[in-house]
């Protein structure tokens, strides 16, 4: 049986032990309507018995699906060990490949001439490995749930406490899920991590942080005529900050404004229109946002570039700050929003009640009030900012220019690393690698963002409640 | 919504509020309301009351939950029009000009009928800036320190003073309850109202806190005229010289505190003073 198979059979069997751990719960208690006896529901017996046929069954299951093919590997590796000379024992991979893609033939009965005695006799051997795995994994994989039952069926007493350990057995499969989503962020990390490692063992560190000039172009062949490969990456970084800043720009003050006045002074039904509309814009794909900026608003700009005589270049910094930044609007506005309406009541009426005008008290009570909720919100922009790529991707270009002038042509760190990743790349070379460091270096700059944000809207937080 | 139904029927059904009771008016009054009517949509939270402030002293304004004292209080001075859907008639006269006159701007108006709240209400800002709060905004002060000293008289003023001075910078927040309800007092005695209205000024407060503050108020009287909205009936005895007794949002009996608590007129207020509800 396959492992799919196994594992729908453990879950029929588990089924199956529900019922069973009923019907036992109920003999235990001396019949039906004596079932108030049990210090647990009848239910939570049946519930238990399924989870512990079924939990240590499937967990078997994985463990020996993850193991069982080096088992077989080294098996099969001894076994033409034993047959072959010390010279041939060097292309051991590929040996090991060739008898299975060999076995595979034979089971299918296709053509098997060109193979040699021994290496048919490897063949079959390695065929019997796997056909012996296999008859080993369902026996104990069906052992292992029906002994798990049998086992629990003789503990079920009028005195066992189902319902607790019921409990335990929901906690822990709570923890597991908590606990996949944390080792998937440690995974990523480690992976980004090594290889930047790797990069900068081809790239010095000081080089990548400091050089000014990026161009990841490198000759694969000695003849080739490449780019020297540069991985300076401040243009790439000046590029970031200078394209967040354009948007942040536009973003904040706009964001606050559209903040205080739907939480202060819009009547509640246009606020009940105006809120659901500003949803929309986050929600709208970014890659729509993408060829807006590329094919509206850039234009745009250089044709007002052209009537105040400004060389403005169709793919500018500004285009796609400026893009981005109605893209984030949504974002300080809709958190700001909830900061401020988070500021209670009784500090706006004080204000009010000493004879403050609407505006006084918004400035000077509840915008102090505010101000850890809107940091907060301002920095999870900033870093939704520097970390988005598809409008600069469409609206930026690739040029990786060195400048703080906002008309000219930019890149960022995230365009550089889809264009560093597209197409085909071989995975030991710098060019590649790059694309990590740079992976790297925008998960720091974003983790200090987010953490920076957490910290201060903890510290402020508790001070107004 | 509760109490209101149980003391209706236990007391509106025999017993008919037809007017008000006792001496609504005094000859020195500061304010002077006359056929108030407070609708929340549709709903009138208020019918028909008429009273005056006397000046200088303390009135109470008593009654079960939901009677509306509080909501004809806020009226006083104008915080129902924070409320969208609120509707207030009739007509609120302070020294002879009318509260809700078309030409009559609700933030001046503020700056001389001051309120302190339920619950203490600090601004997450330091102690100096809570009571510099008030003359900062309508300038009162040319200079710095004309500013001190209207802080530092205001705090003063509500007893509080020498238990601040030293951590006049650190935040209004990290007071004690009653400290941060004097605090609140000062912050509104510092842009020099003439009518003081507290909404349950102590019904946060612990015993000795409460102490303090109604001996505050007493004092304060000598300068302010104060309305008081309080659930103690023993407060309203110990702190005010005039009692109004609210039920159903009609005015039932109102008249010197004294009277009020040793002989009351109306039925209605002799059950609720008397504890049989409320």
């Amino acid at each position: 049986m396959t492992t799919t198979h196994l594992a729908f059979a453990v879950i029929i069997i588990a089924l199956f032990s529900y019922w069973l751990g009923i019907k036992r719960a109920i003999t235990v208690a001396g019949g039906e309507q004596h079932t108030r006896q049990l210090v647990s529901l009848p239910s939570q017996y049946g519930l238990l018995t399924a989870f512990w046929c079924g939990l240590p069954a499937i967990l078997f299951l994985l463990i020996w699906s993850a193991i069982e093919a080096s088992i077989v590997d080294s098996l099969l590796i001894q076994q033409v060990m034993l047959t072959l000379d010390t010279t041939a024992q060097q292309n051991m991979s590929l040996l090991v490949n060739n008898i299975k893609i060999l076995a595979e033939k034979v089971q299918l009965n296709e053509d098997v001439s060109a193979a040699t005695a021994l290496q048919l006799q490897h063949a079959a051997y390695y065929t019997e490995l796997n056909t012996k795995a296999t008859w080993l994994k369902t026996l104990l994989t069906l052992v292992i749930a029906v002994g798990c039952v049998a086992v629990l069926l003789t503990k079920i007493k009028q005195s066992f406490h189902a319902r607790n350990n019921l409990e335990k057995i929901v906690s822990g499969l709570l923890f597991t899920c908590s606990g996949i989503a944390l080792l998937t962020t440690i995974g990523i990390v480690m992976s980004v991590l090594f290889e930047s490692i790797a990069f900068f063992s081809k790239v010095p560190v000081t080089e990548f942080l400091f050089g000014t000039q990026w161009s990841p172009q490198i000759a694969m062949r000695a003849d080739q005529v490449g780019g020297s490969g540069a991985f300076g990456a401040i243009p790439l970084f000046v590029g970031t900050i200078l394209i967040s800043t354009i948007a942040m720009c536009l973003a904040i003050p706009v964001g606050l404004m559209i903040a205080i006045y739907l939480s202060q002074y819009a009547s509640p039904r246009l606020r009940s229109v105006a809120k659901p509309m500003l949803e929309i814009l986050a929600g709208v794909p970014t890659v729509v946002y993408g060829f807006f900026a590329a094919l509206t608003v850039a234009p745009l700009i250089r044709d007002f570039g052209i009537l105040v005589d400004l060389p403005i270049v169709a793919e500018s910094a500004l285009a796609a700050g400026l893009v981005m930044g109605v893209m984030i609007i949504p974002f300080v506005s809709s958190l700001s929003e909830d900061a401020l309406t988070a500021v209670p009541a009784a500090l706006k009426e004080g204000s009010i009640g000493m004879g403050a005008t609407h505006s006084e008290t918004i400035r000077k009570v509840l915008f102090p009030a505010a101000i850890p909720g809107i940091v907060g919100a301002i920095l999870l922009a900033v870093s939704r900012a520097i970390g988005e790529t598809m409008i600069v991707v469409m609206a930026a270009g690739l040029a990786a220019n060195l400048t703080f002038n906002p008309i000219e042509s930019v890149t960022t760190v995230t365009v550089q690393i889809v264009s560093l990743l597209k197409g085909d790349q071989e995975f030991d070379s710098a060019k590649t690698l790059a694309a990590f460091a740079l992976g790297l270096m925008l998960f720091i700059t974003t983790l200090a963002l987010n953490i920076a944000a957490l910290k201060i809207v903890r510290k402020y937080r508790e001070q107004y409640d | 919504m509760n109490t209101v139904m149980t003391s209706e029927n236990l007391t509106s059904g025999d017993i008919v509020i037809n007017g008000s009771v006792g001496t609504p008016f005094c000859d020195d009054a500061k304010m002077s309301m006359r056929n108030v009517n407070v609708f929340y949509a549709e709903n009138q939270a208020i019918h028909d009351v008429s009273l005056d402030l006397a000046k200088n002293q303390v009135t109470a304004l008593i009654g079960p939950s939901g009677c509306g004292k509080s909501t004809f209080l806020r009226c006083i001075n104008r915080m129902n029009d924070l409320i969208p859907q609120c509707k207030v008639t009739g007509s609120f006269v302070m020294d002879g000009a009318e509260l809700y006159a078309k030409n009559m701007d609700p933030v001046l108006l503020r700056a001389r009928v001051g309120m302190v709240f339920q619950k203490p209400n600090p601004f997450p800002k330091s102690i100096y800036e809570n009571v510099a709060y008030g003359p900062k905004i309508h300038g009162l002060a040319t200079s710095k320190s004309e500013l001190d000293e209207i802080v530092e008289t205001s705090l003063q003023k509500a007893g509080l003073f020498n238990e601040v001075k030293d951590r006049l910078d650190k935040p209004g927040t990290g007071l004690s309850g009653g400290q941060q309800q004097r605090l609140c007092i000062a912050r509104t005695i510092a842009v020099s109202p003439e009518v003081i209205l507290m909404d349950e000024p102590a019904s946060a407060l612990d015993p000795i806190a409460t102490a303090v503050i109604e001996e505050l108020i007493s004092e304060l009287k000598e300068k302010y005229t104060i309305a008081i909205v309080t659930h103690s009936m023993q407060q309203a005895a110990r702190v005010s010289q005039k009692t109004a007794y609210f039920h159903l949002g009609k005015l039932v009996e109102m008249g010197d505190t004294k009277q009020i608590f040793t002989n009351p007129s109306h039925q209605l207020t002799e059950n609720y003073i008397s504890g049989r509800f409320g």
